[in-house]
């Protein structure tokens, strides 16, 4: 390495002003990014990796938060504690960073063009019609297709995966040196990950930009980096090069990510187990109204006619990209959402049930979502959110029994007991998910859907989670519906396996048969991105 | 690994649930480190307080009566003038000289702090009514002779309980109607949504003026017209809450509990619309007192003689020469709106999420 670096950070703290102590979030940390090169930095949520990410940009809520020691030098120019007029020279100019969520990082009130020219004439002082010509041209360096008519396209009407186009022809709309992407894929679906790390590999060659990619998934990191730093707690653990870091990790906490992928599903349930839930020919239809009187002109066939069978102690998972109707389908199947079909459990018919021939049903259907932020009342206490069930059917007696009741199911899904007096927001998410899965288990249902009950969580944490549910089914004889996107959860947990798209089912089967020989393209696509993150053109 | 560390290690806690939840334990706190709002709202507890017992501090009634060994308390009961040896067999007129000499040849009389009750008329004013302030009527009197600081202390009593009443029920009716509207959804919403628009369209001030021209208002009636327009202030903010969490998770949830709709919309949903209610409860008071004193101004607001700090604001107006009048009336109406704006703007920054949801 002769020339010297893009970007050395050295000796960096964040500390944040709080109540009663301040938070270090991150603890003199040292790197450097070469010309032309992919840093990758590793970590689980919480570990400061996004706060190392935006204090490179200086975009922290100061005064809150501060700088007690370090340096950040861009080609030799100290930038930490550069004025405000500097830094907005450098920002969108020589940095440029595109955010996770592409949702909510485009202004939803102006036009494609006028974000992304936006920064031009901030920056370049272009006139309207040069920034006009070099905002197609961008948009077509990211590959967004019609470039000419989504110009005035509003952001509501791009699909997520256009969004983050858009986001990335606006962080490259003044060819920086150092693009920062902070979790650029995380809330994209797995066929639409895998294009747009396509994209900025190739943008990066193309421009010879250095590249600092903040991630918690390896997958990513295997496809991308070329160096790694792997950040716990605030700390930059380890920092190697890539084939080094997957093949000799020497941080213990680094091997304990490598490791955190879940195990194969090793039981073979009983194939010839009696039914527990099915369903024919089941649809969810949701109308488009159009004109003044809101007449119905079509439906949205978000579930169509999907045959779907669970036996006892077995696992069916539902597999499709956002948007393809798993969830719905998960729904309708509890009588959540109204459906068109034949749904039966157990014994009984269930489809046209009323509330209260479906209250004792529900005791034995029950459901874990997959936002454990968002599934428990931040009001009440743990006790009283896993309570609520055992008070709805009349379970579990006087208060001192239910309170031992639920003591016993939060040892099981492993709580500390003695915490059922606290609130949500004191656990962390992997434990919330447990609390989560402990207020459906304390009714003991026999089937449980699983609503992408991993999705939220960090890769370890999932892995707990994976083994928490299968050890659960064990014991209990459980049937689940596990609907997800994430294929390597899937493939842990599953014995037969449904995808979907677009309402429709692609291809069912045994998961073994599905992984080695899937038999449709889509399928094939969707592997092919979820385990390689390879693009492969799927026309619908 | 953050699952097992993440969460504090202090096992000593006690099983006990304490009654306020942490979250509102922080609001409370949030609420107590605005000064400002916290001393405003304890000068508007102890001023109400202080007019709850207006009755003890200005009135036309003594406190206590020795008559002859026996001892009498006018304020609770009406005693005959004959009692303490007068002609008369109506109630006792205490501020009557003559009376006041018969009892006092016998016993003693303990007054209130003002010998003025909201509608006692001051017959040996020296000056013609208004007369300016002296140290018998501290603010002197308006211009039917009564004292301005019994009507000041009666009306202020009056409005903020008039405000009270009005506030809250429109509030428990504004809640329930929103909370109707935002849970059931669909076709019930549109319906209520569209009733509600055009309801909220009519003239309010226009049709209490007509109205009070046909029958005679009184608290009640008044309280009541005024309900009628009112309910509809949190209808909006309790049904964008109620749609906005009826398909969060944790409802969702609870739906797949069995839990019935009722307990679910008081259990998970109400507490997140409460945010938006008591925010907003101060500055729908605070429209309530407004309200009440433009129709006592305009003089379509209560019976004539009810102590009232519009009709004082009016009397300012028609007497510019005692400034007396407008000055006071003002005064308690600026204090008393001001007071509650703080203690609402306290609250409205204790609920603010920002503060409470780190």
């Amino acid at each position: 390495m002769s020339r010297p670096p893009y970007l050395r950070v050295e000796n960096l703290s964040v500390t944040f002003h709080a109540e009663p102590d301040p938070i270090e979030a991150v603890r003199r940390i040292s790197f450097q990014v070469n010309e032309g090169e992919t840093l990758a930095i590793v970590g689980e949520s919480g570990c400061g990796k996004s706060v190392t990410a935006l204090s490179i940009m200086q975009l922290l809520p100061y005064p809150k938060a501060f700088h007690p020691h370090g340096s950040i030098e861009l080609e030799g120019e100290q930038i930490l504690g550069a004025d405000d007029r500097r830094l907005r020279e450098l920002r969108g100019n020589s940095i440029s960073m595109i955010f996770q969520e592409p949702m909510t990082s485009l202004n939803p009130l102006h036009t494609v063009e006028k974000q992304v020219s936006e920064v031009l004439s901030l920056h370049k002082g272009f006139n309207r019609s040069t920034a006009s010509r070099r905002t197609l041209e961008l948009l077509r360096l990211v590959g967004l297709q019609e470039a000419e008519s989504r110009l005035q396209a509003w952001p509501h009407q791009l699909s997520g995966g256009q969004r983050q186009r858009v986001m990335i022809a606006m962080a490259l709309a003044n060819e920086p040196k150092l693009l920062i992407a902070d979790e650029p894929t995380t809330a994209l679906d797995v066929t639409v990950q895998a294009q747009i790390l396509d994209l900025l590999h190739e943008l990066q060659e193309r421009l010879g930009m250095a590249m600092l990619l903040i991630t918690h998934d390896l997958g990513v990191v295997r496809k991308m980096a070329d160096r790694v730093c792997v950040m716990h707690e605030g700390v930059i653990v380890e920092d190697n090069d890539k084939k080094s870091i997957f093949s000799h990790p020497e941080h213990e906490y680094t091997r304990h990510l490598l490791e955190a992928e879940p195990t194969d599903r090793n039981i073979t349930p009983c194939p010839t187990a009696p039914i527990v839930l099915s369903a024919q020919k089941i649809s969810v239809h949701f109308p488009i109204q159009k004109g003044v009187l809101r007449r119905t002109v079509d439906h949205v066939r978000a579930v169509n006619e999907i045959d779907i069978e669970l036996r006892e102690a077995h696992t069916l998972g539902i597999v499709g990209e956002s948007g393809s109707g798993k969830t719905t389908l998960g729904l309708a199947l509890l009588r959540l959402l109204k459906s068109k079909g034949k749904i039966r459990f157990g014994e009984s018919d269930i489809q046209g049930f009323g509330f209260r021939d479906m209250r004792p049903l529900r005791r034995q259907l029950q459901i874990v979502f997959q936002d454990p932020f968002s599934s428990l009342n931040p009001r009440l206490s743990v006790g009283q959110i896993i309570e609520e069930g055992l008070l709805v059917h009349r379970l579990g007696g006087r208060r001192d029994n239910r309170r031992h009741m639920i003591s016993s199911i939060l040892e099981e899904v492993g709580i500390e007991p003695s915490w059922q007096d606290r609130y949500p927001h004191e656990f962390s998410g992997g434990q919330r998910q447990r609390i989560a899965i402990a207020r459906a288990m304390i009714l003991k249902p026999r089937c449980v859907v699983l609503d992408e009950p991993t999705s939220a969580l960090d890769r370890s944490v999932q892995a707990q989670i994976v083994d928490l549910l299968r050890d659960l089914q064990r014991r209990h004889n459980l049937s689940y519906l596990f609907i997800s996107h994430d294929l390597r959860v899937v493939r842990a947990m599953c014995d037969s396996i449904i995808v979907m798209r677009n309402g429709k089912v692609v291809e069912y089967g045994q998961t073994h048969q599905i992984f080695e020989y899937p038999r449709s393209e889509y399928t094939r696509a969707l592997i092919a991105a979820a385990f390689e993150l390879e693009t492969v053109e799927v026309f619908p | 690994m953050s699952d097992a560390q993440s969460a504090h290690n202090d096992f000593s806690r006690p099983k006990t649930r304490s009654l306020v939840s942490p979250l509102n334990r922080r609001r409370l706190a949030n609420f107590r480190s605005n000064k400002r709002g916290f001393w405003s709202l304890w000068i508007f507890l102890f001023l109400f307080v202080i007019s709850l017992f207006a009755e003890f501090i200005a009135n036309d009634k003594p406190l206590l009566v020795q008559f002859r060994g026996d001892v009498y308390m006018p304020i609770f009961e009406s005693y005959p003038e004959t009692v303490f040896g007068g002609d008369f067999e109506t109630e006792t007129e205490y501020r009557d000289l003559y009376v006041q000499e018969l009892i006092e040849a016998n016993g003693w009389i303990v007054w209130p702090l003002i010998p003025y009750s909201y509608d006692t008329i001051n017959y040996d004013l020296p000056v013609p009514a208004p007369a300016p302030p002296s140290s018998e009527n501290w603010l002197g009197t308006d211009d039917q002779a009564r004292d301005v600081v019994a009507r000041l202390l009666y009306g202020f009593r009056l409005s903020v309980l008039f405000g009270l009443i009005l506030a809250i029920v429109s509030s428990i009716l504004g809640v329930i109607a929103g909370a109707v509207q935002g849970y059931a959804g669909g076709v019930t919403d549109l319906i209520f949504q569209r009733f509600i628009e055009v309801w909220s369209g009519l003239p309010t001030l226009f049709l209490l003026i007509i109205l009070a021209s046909i029958v005679e208002p009184s608290f009640i009636l008044l309280l009541g017209l005024m309900l009628l327009f009112s309910w509809t202030a949190l209808v909006g903010v309790v049904r964008a809450e109620f749609l906005r969490a009826r398909n969060f998770d944790y409802v969702r949830a609870a739906r797949a509990l069995g839990v019935s709709n009722i307990s679910i919309m008081y259990r998970h949903l109400l507490p997140n619309a409460m945010v938006a209610t008591l925010t907003f409860l101060p500055f729908i008071l605070n429209g309530s007192v407004t309200t009440l004193t433009a129709l006592d101004f305009l003089g379509f607001g209560l019976p004539p003689g009810s102590p009232s700090l519009g009709e004082l604001l009016s009397q300012g107006k028609a007497n510019l020469q005692a400034p007396w009048l407008g000055f006071s009336g003002f005064a308690v109406l600026a204090v008393m709106l001001s007071l509650l704006i703080f203690i609402g703007e306290a609250v409205r920054d204790a609920f603010d999420p920002r503060k409470t949801l780190q």
